[in-house]
């Protein structure tokens, strides 16, 4: 049992680095240029993001087609697979002291829960087995930015994505705003009270990777890499 | 709505009044469940009420993903009974709503107890259990069989020729043996049963005695939801002496 070093938030020797955001924040662009360069400073990292357990996607897919899901078996879905992805590949790295870097967490279900109309206290407990990070990202940025960079980019809106089964609009363009702007909301919302770090994510890429390098240095002051483990 | 619920809204839900029953049989496997519920369902439709039965891991949705997982016995805890709940939550809407909102009697063979007892059993606080199946629809009747592990047992392997894996809770590691594991496993079941007979007012049915016998007592707790009056049996049992530790087994 690997006992050095706990986190003074969960307890665990590893350390648990959150990026949240709306899809198109850049969220995912940044996690994976900082899991680059604290590879290459000598930490050990493991980074994962949500939604890519097999387990359960094949079901959300046919209960899509299907028009099966409701707001709350669509949460307890992504709750599945949230849990297999947490028991897999999160708790084993954060106890054999990894730095897990992780393309959104919880806050994800919460807020988009939220923005379905399930019982937030509901969703929290749900996933109250989810330790707190020692850091989470909130990549803040309007929903129309998002917007222009998902057509400057070509990618499809799906149906869930913009909500179409809460019939907010006919238009699956100003479906999606609405059902963003709410997701943006709720996101603004717990920033504050789960106090996120939150990123101003309208500028470039650059400058902001630069930020994030700096916020993560104090949390790693004294945190052994990789070699340390090692003997000469 | 959230007053049916045990708590916790939930949201979608067709506008107006359910007006079905809601009846659960809930207990072990072998507690005479199954044969219980075609009988009760039998009754009620001679007395001309329409009758819809649902029993757990019967829905659409991931009732393939739960055959596979338990195959492969490669999911956590968690996720288990988390796909548990989806299956269960898949049902509540999909199934039982659209019977209650017809004005169905809905017959549940097993409900969320048996789900929240197994998470319990494997884990899970019986606080985040209790949350987690918030969304649930508070039953009109739960009749719980309440039968000794010996009758269990025996009924056991008499329907599937040996003991069940999971009814034996192989997967919990207790013991290598089949025999003690199922001991050791349905009385850590009827611990979580005990304290959730009194917080969700199960009415305990004596079910070590023959099928007619047991079904005599159902049909008297469940007719005067139906504004019926009940033939002159005890209203509720009480339990019978508690089972012998598994270690004597």
């Amino acid at each position: 049992m690997i006992r050095e070093n706990p986190s003074p938030k969960h307890g665990y020797p590893g350390r648990l680095f959150v990026f949240e955001g709306l899809d198109g924040s850049g969220k995912s662009t940044q996690a994976a240029l900082l899991g680059k360069w604290l590879a290459a400073t000598g930490y050990r990292v493991f980074r994962t993001e949500w939604n890519s357990s097999e387990l359960v996607s094949s079901t959300i897919r046919r209960g899509k087609k299907k028009g099966l899901l409701t707001p709350t078996t669509f949460s307890l879905m992504h709750a599945i697979d949230f849990a297999d992805r947490f028991e897999r590949t999160i708790l084993p790295p954060l106890r054999a002291g990894y730095i897990v870097v992780c393309d959104r967490y919880s806050y994800t279900a919460f807020v988009r829960d939220a923005a379905r109309g399930c019982d937030p206290d509901w969703v929290r407990t749900i996933y109250s087995f989810a330790p707190t990070p020692d850091v989470a990202f909130y990549f803040r940025v309007p929903v129309k930015v998002t917007l222009e960079r998902k057509i400057a980019s070509r990618l499809k809106i799906s149906y869930y994505e913009a909500g179409m089964d809460l019939g907010l609009s006919e238009d699956l363009h100003d479906s999606y705003e609405r059902f963003q702007g709410r997701i943006k909301k709720e996101y603004d919302r717990i920033a504050i009270t789960d106090r996120m770090t939150i990123v101003d994510s309208t500028r470039p890429v650059e400058p902001i990777q630069a930020e994030l390098r700096s916020a993560v240095r104090p949390i790693l002051q004294g945190f052994p890499k990789g070699e340390a483990l090692l003997h000469d | 709505m959230i007053d049916r619920t045990y708590g916790t809204r939930l949201p979608g839900l067709p506008p107006g009044e359910l007006g079905g029953k809601l009846v659960v049989i809930e207990g072990a496997d072998g507690s005479g469940r199954s044969t219980e519920v075609a009988l009760l369902k039998e009754y009620l439709e001679v007395e001309g009420h329409p009758v819809v039965d649902t029993g757990l891991r019967r829905s659409n949705l991931v009732s393939e993903e739960i055959d596979r997982a338990k195959q492969g016995h490669t999911l956590g805890a968690t996720t288990l009974a988390l796909l548990y709940a989806a299956d269960f939550g898949d049902q509540l809407e999909n199934k039982i709503v659209p019977a209650l909102s017809a004005g169905s009697t809905v017959l549940a063979d097993r409900y969320i107890y048996t789900l929240m007892a197994r998470a319990i059993v494997r884990g899970a606080s019986r606080d985040w259990a209790r949350h987690l199946y918030g969304f649930a629809f508070r039953p009109d009747l739960v009749v719980f069989l309440d039968a000794r592990p010996e009758i269990l047992l025996h009924r056991s392997i008499g329907k599937y020729g040996s003991l069940d894996y999971w009814e034996s809770g192989m997967d919990l590691c207790l013991s290598r043996d089949f025999f003690e594991s199922f001991f050791l496993y349905q009385d850590r079941l009827a611990r979580e049963f005990e304290w959730m007979s009194r917080e969700y007012d199960f009415h305990m049915v004596d079910a070590n005695r023959r099928p007619e016998a047991v079904h005599a007592v159902v049909r008297d707790l469940v007719m005067p939801l139906y504004g019926g009056v009940a033939k002159g049996r005890s209203r509720r049992r009480t339990r019978p002496t508690p089972p012998e530790p598994a270690a004597s087994a």
